[in-house]
């Protein structure tokens, strides 16, 4: 089969200081997974925007099945047979399944009718479904479901799937391999966007590589080595942080018997989690998002209180203790939200150092606040840390997203903890950033403090991490040495299998 | 088309340069309306904005000004600081109420006692009066997560009912011929809050309304509870991380408000009106409002606004009796210039773009 | 004190005309709500509707030209508000305030000329033998249109958010206005809508209160009405049915007041009269204390600004 189509022809979209993308050109043909492959910021997703309909290109034009292609809205690209599997923000939690998938069918059959196609198209794909459920008290693996089966009762001619593993367990993943070659096999095409190289090598037949908005190569990834997809991708030899051999000292952190209800509607609850830290060592914990990562990081930084003697530092229970009482003490976080969460958007750098460093920096005094000394704690911080920034005046949100994660860690780091706990470090940045942020949490530790990794990212946590946990519904496995694991133990780990829990 | 890109950091300029525009804005839009109306339109706007400040009668208007802009300013601090942190009190009109019922309360009370003691006593009383009112939301707020902002607007028809039930009940003058209306406290010498330099329009509440300024100041600027009052308002989330308490800073900004208002209620009761009468709140507690926003929620910038604001009051007036302007297009006029304000201030968080529509295909 | 002047009758039929002008602002907001916006310009929106229905019905002598009127000049102000909110991306808190404090000034202006008119009488149900018939007929089948209308209001806005696409549409950009960026839906048109309608329902309210309830022309004679809707709105937790049970509730306690001031009891006028206004308090702390409850219906995007950023 080598029918062409959807035909790209010098695709250009430039944005006001960045061409997202220049000139580029390839073909996807009938009935193949065809990957697109590209850091953060490659410009994956301005392109199959312009795909979608959803951005309208500067220059060039699209051709599907032989036809002009240039829809205009998300509409017309699904009425010409494109159907797209979001990475975020494409469900409604308070609504059901069905409403859900209704949203995205242009002339959807009654309910009763809808329902019932629902019901047998999820179990002719092995995806089963309750139309009725609301979609917020679904898991991850389950909404990307609710998104797969809204595209396949269109029936399209081309699926795009935005980084559709991030949020899946090594088995789910297995799982979407065999739809999507059941599909294949149907003669749908599939786009597969993506920055995981084994995946792409064990599934698509076609990739074609971005890299700074251009198009670096379109080859057979099954013919080229994970190396040299990476170093297309990146255009340059990467270097992979480097652990220092350490020995681990005496237990830090001590966490027993910590529960906590749910915090809101579709909250997630935590059960009984226990795990102890001993200096020097990287826990890295595991787990598809929404499986109590966000609470467990409150609890242990404080935001959310819970008893007293669940949290033990150096024999101190901490656990109703506020997040400033914990930082005086030396346990510092860093969460998963960058603005918003760890950094307020508007407001400075210098204002945002304040926000966290302000007790162990010595920023306030009787209350009054010393700004000259948090400006020069948050140019310290960009120094050391290599913030691109024009300065410390600047706000948060103008930021790119790997700059102000440096920022974020940065600020935890240079505070010199005891304990640090963080949450998707690399999440969303790209690749160089991200291993000196995997580079810094290293040598934190080598200096003999103790951290936490949590992150959805397997690869990550297999390389810096000493031990591994994983968790699951709220409830984490035992933690066990790194080096004891095989990506299949992980896996099972991860879904929720723990012979000790 | 035009579109909108947000810029990656605030726009100093136009932060400036915003609220200037919309007052001019609204010159035109209240010109249009003053025309629609029947009126002259560019003689309406000198006798609002000129005629005050430099007619033949500016002597008489020029103290009126402070007279009327230190309630304004007073309100408007204390409300600036909760709608920075997103809390909204909009109630001060019934905190402002309370504050002078106490603190007429407190000087009827003794009457006809004459003491150093009475006006310090009025003073405190206005101020807990206000700082009880608006505890009402504030501590509904933190049980029960009740909306502030419908609590605090509701007891201000129960503060009016009140009000009501004091100039014609227990604080009616047994003096006053049947008529409703509390003594006047102008003839009470220990209560008055008498002008201190006859003739500039300065009695203590504009003093009051100064340090207020000056406080609210350096509080944002340097105080902890100041950049925790930012930051929560910022990101609720970044102040939970921060280790900021949100009930704490619930109770501040509530309270601090109700203080104010209930202060500028008692400054206003003991002096310009004198007595507890049905008709004793004209609508500082909703004008402040507007006030707070045109200074941009910034100390200084308020203390502009509010004599602006008093400004147009006054003008107001004059335009009613020598044009026949009607009193209403004056409240109608503050709204207009709140609405530009709000609109003109997208741009300092956004630019406006041509986008490019042509698609080669 | 004479109590037993009030009639249960008369009570219910009278409670059902004094909460019309709240239920049909209340199911405005409501659907403004579900689409994710905060309009706190009821009260101003409501007081414009009132006297540009009033001044429209005496100029014309028809009070069903008035209530269309009333309609266009509330959803006249809320165009304002949609503008400011959708395109120039504003806090919708503080536009919302400034709506009312702008209708409370505009009213007043427009309405000086015709303070102590009395306008024409509005339609009123009357059918022979049917509305005669004690008890059911004066609650049942002899009101003013309006409340009809109203409760019609209620049952369509209920339908259309149950059961059509564009109620499912409206939702959706309550819920999450991103996805449904993405999906390709028009934000800020489905807002502008139904911001628009939310305007119409508050003027009409508006009207039912100048050209029915009162009726006559005073300033400012809303008097917090538009605020009370928004509380029902909040205790409904966004259902169209509850709106309908809050508003009667609280034409209830309006009415049952004034029948106690008729009735000459002991407690001061004020004391009276305040009741509305602090029962509204009562209601919305209960129904805030079991928060989880209610925030299941409340829309997750509502009072966020959306800006399309790329």
């Amino acid at each position: 089969m080598s029918k062409s189509l959807l035909h790209i022809n010098g695709l250009t979209k430039a944005y006001p200081g960045v061409v997202a993308n220049d000139d580029v050109s390839f073909n996807i043909d009938a009935g193949e997974i065809h990957a697109l492959l590209g850091e953060n910021g490659a410009g994956k997703s301005t392109l199959v925007k312009m795909i979608y309909g959803l951005v309208r290109p500067d220059h060039g034009a699209m051709q599907l099945a032989g036809k002009n292609f240039s829809p205009a809205e998300p509409r017309a690209a699904r009425a010409a047979g494109v159907a797209m599997v979001f990475q975020h923000f494409s469900l409604f939690e308070a609504l059901s399944v069905a409403e859900n998938i209704a949203l995205g069918m242009e002339t959807p059959p009654k309910s009763n009718a809808l329902s019932a196609r629902i019901t047998e198209v999820s179990q002719a794909y092995g995806l089963p479904l309750d139309p009725e459920r609301l979609v917020g008290d679904l898991s991850a693996g389950e909404r990307q479901r609710v998104e797969i089966i809204r595209c396949l009762l269109q029936e399209p001619k081309l699926l795009i799937m935005d980084e559709p593993t991030s949020v899946l367990t090594p088995q789910e993943v297995t799982t979407l391999f065999t739809t999507l070659r059941k599909l294949k096999a149907e003669g749908t095409s599939i786009l597969y966007i993506s920055h995981k190289l084994e995946e792409i090598r064990a599934l698509c037949e076609t990739a074609t590589i971005l890299r700074g908005g251009k198009k670096v190569a379109t080859c057979d990834p099954r013919k080229k080595s994970a190396r040299e997809l990476a170093e297309m991708m990146v255009g340059g030899t990467l270097n992979s942080a480097k652990a220092k051999k350490t020995t681990l000292g005496e237990v830090v952190l001590k966490v027993s018997e910590l529960s906590l209800p749910p915090q809101s509607a579709f909250g997630t609850s935590l059960k009984n989690i226990a795990f102890q830290l001993h200096k020097g060592e990287i826990l890295g914990i595991g787990g598809v998002a929404g499986n109590g990562q966000d609470e467990l990081l409150a609890c242990l930084s404080g935001e959310v209180k819970t008893t007293g003697d669940a949290i033990q530092l150096n024999g101190v229970s901490l656990g109703n203790m506020l997040p400033n009482v914990r930082r005086a003490l030396g346990v510092l976080a860093a969460p998963e939200e960058r603005l918003g969460h760890a950094a307020a958007p508007d407001m400075s750098l210098t204002e945002n150092a304040m926000l966290t460093a302000m007790t162990r920096q010595n920023l306030s005094k009787s209350g009054f606040l010393d700004w000259p000394r948090a400006k020069a704690f948050a140019e310290q911080v960009i120094s050391q840390f290599d913030v691109r920034t024009p300065g410390p005046q600047s706000a948060a949100r103008s930021l790119s997203g790997g700059n102000l994660q440096k920022f974020v860690i940065g600020r935890e780091v240079l505070q010199d903890p005891e304990v640090l706990i963080v949450n998707q470090p690399t999440w969303g940045v790209d690749a160089a950033a991200a291993a000196d942020i995997r580079q810094a949490l290293l040598d934190l530790a080598t200096k003999g403090a103790a951290v936490i990794v949590i992150s959805q990212d397997l690869d990550e946590l297999m390389e810096i991490s000493t031990s591994f946990a994983a968790l699951n519904t709220g409830r984490l496995s035992t933690a066990r040495p790194m080096a004891e694991l095989s990506l299949d133990e992980i896996g099972l780990l991860l879904g929720g299998a723990d012979a000790a829990a | 088309m035009l579109r909108l890109e947000k810029r990656p950091d605030p726009s100093k300029t136009w932060g400036y340069l915003a609220p200037v525009l919309a007052v001019i804005a609204t010159m035109i839009g209240g010109g249009v309306m003053f025309a629609l109306l029947g009126k002259d339109p560019f003689e309406a706007i000198r006798t609002i904005f000129y005629d005050p400040l430099f007619s033949e009668f500016a002597w008489y208007y020029r103290p009126q000004l402070l007279i009327k802009g230190a309630p304004l300013i007073l309100i408007a601090i204390g409300l600036s600081m909760g709608f920075r942190a997103g809390i909204w009190n909009i109630g001060a009109e019934g905190q402002y109420i309370i504050g002078a019922i106490c603190g007429a309360g407190a000087a009827l009370a003794v009457y006809p006692l004459e003491s150093a003691l009475v006006f310090p006593v009025m003073i405190l009383c206005g101020a807990i009066g206000g700082f009880a009112w608006s505890m009402i939301p504030a501590i509904l707020k933190i049980k029960f997560g009740t909306n502030e902002i419908l609590v605090s607007l509701m007891l201000v028809y129960v503060a009016e009912q009140l009000l009501a039930s004091m100039s014609l009940g227990l604080m009616k003058n047994p003096e006053g011929f049947g008529f409703p209306g509390s003594r006047n406290l102008q003839q009470y010498a220990s209560a008055h809050n008498a002008e201190l330099w006859t003739g500039t329009g300065i009695h203590l509440g504009v003093v009051f309304a100064l340090i207020a300024v000056i406080f609210s100041y350096i509080m944002l600027a340097r105080h902890q509870m100041g950049f925790h009052i930012r930051l929560t308002g910022e990101s609720p989330k970044a102040a939970k991380f921060a280790g900021v308490n949100p009930n704490k800073v619930v109770i501040y900004c509530l309270g601090f408000s109700g203080a104010l208002a209930g202060l500028a209620g008692m400054f206003e009761v003991a002096g310009p009106s004198g007595q507890i009468s049905i008709d004793f709140n004209v609508g500082y507690g909703f004008t402040a409002i507007i006030v707070a926003f045109l200074g941009r929620l910034d100390p200084f910038g308020i203390l502009l606004a509010g004599l602006l604001m008093a400004l147009t009051y006054i003008g107001g007036e004059i335009a009613q009796s020598s044009l026949g302007l009607p009193s209403a297009a004056i409240q109608a006029f503050q709204g207009m210039l709140l609405f530009f304000l709000l609109a003109l201030d997208m741009l300092t968080n956004f630019k406006i773009k041509r986008t490019n529509t042509e698609v080669r295909i | 004190m004479d109590l037993s002047a009030i009639s249960p009758t008369l009570l219910v039929a009278s409670l059902m005309v004094a909460a019309t002008p709240i239920l049909l602002a209340a199911i405005g907001e409501l659907v403004v709500e579900k689409s994710g916006v905060l309009n706190l310009g009821v009260e101003g929106m409501m007081i414009t509707g009132a006297i540009s229905g009033f001044a429209a019905a005496v100029l014309t002598g028809s009070p069903m030209i008035g209530f269309l009127c009333a309609a266009l000049g509330g959803a006249a102000l809320s165009v304002i508000f949609a503008i400011i909110t959708q395109y120039f991306l504003s806090n919708q808190v503080a536009t919302g305030l400034a709506l009312t404090l702008f209708g409370l000034g505009l009213s007043a202006m427009l309405g000086q000329s015709y303070v102590g008119i009395k306008p024409p009488a509005s339609v009123k149900l009357d059918l022979p033998l049917v509305s005669d018939i004690p008890v059911i007929g004066p609650i049942l089948f002899s009101h003013d249109f309006t409340v009809y209308a109203a409760l019609t209001l209620v049952t369509g806005v209920w339908w259309f958010l149950k059961y059509t696409r564009g109620g499912l549409i409206l939702r959706a950009v309550g819920e999450s206005h991103d996805a449904a960026h993405a999906l390709g839906y028009k934000v800020v048109r489905v807002r502008i809508l139904a911001i628009m309608f939310g305007g119409a329902c508050a003027g009409l309210g508006g009207a039912a209160l100048s050209l029915v309830r009162v009726p006559q022309w005073t300033e400012g004679m809303t008097a917090g009405a538009g605020w009370i809707a928004l509380a029902i709105v909040v205790f409904a937790s966004w259902k169209p049915a509850r709106v309908l049970l809050g508003a009667y509730l609280f034409g209830g306690v309006a009415v049952l007041q004034l029948n106690l001031q008729a009735a000459g009891v002991s407690i001061p006028v004020e004391y009276l009269s305040m009741s509305p206004y602090l029962i509204t308090i009562v209601v919305l702390v209960v129904m805030s204390a079991n928060r989880s409850k209610s925030a299941l219906n409340a829309p997750a995007a509502l009072g966020r600004v959306f800006h399309a950023s790329r």
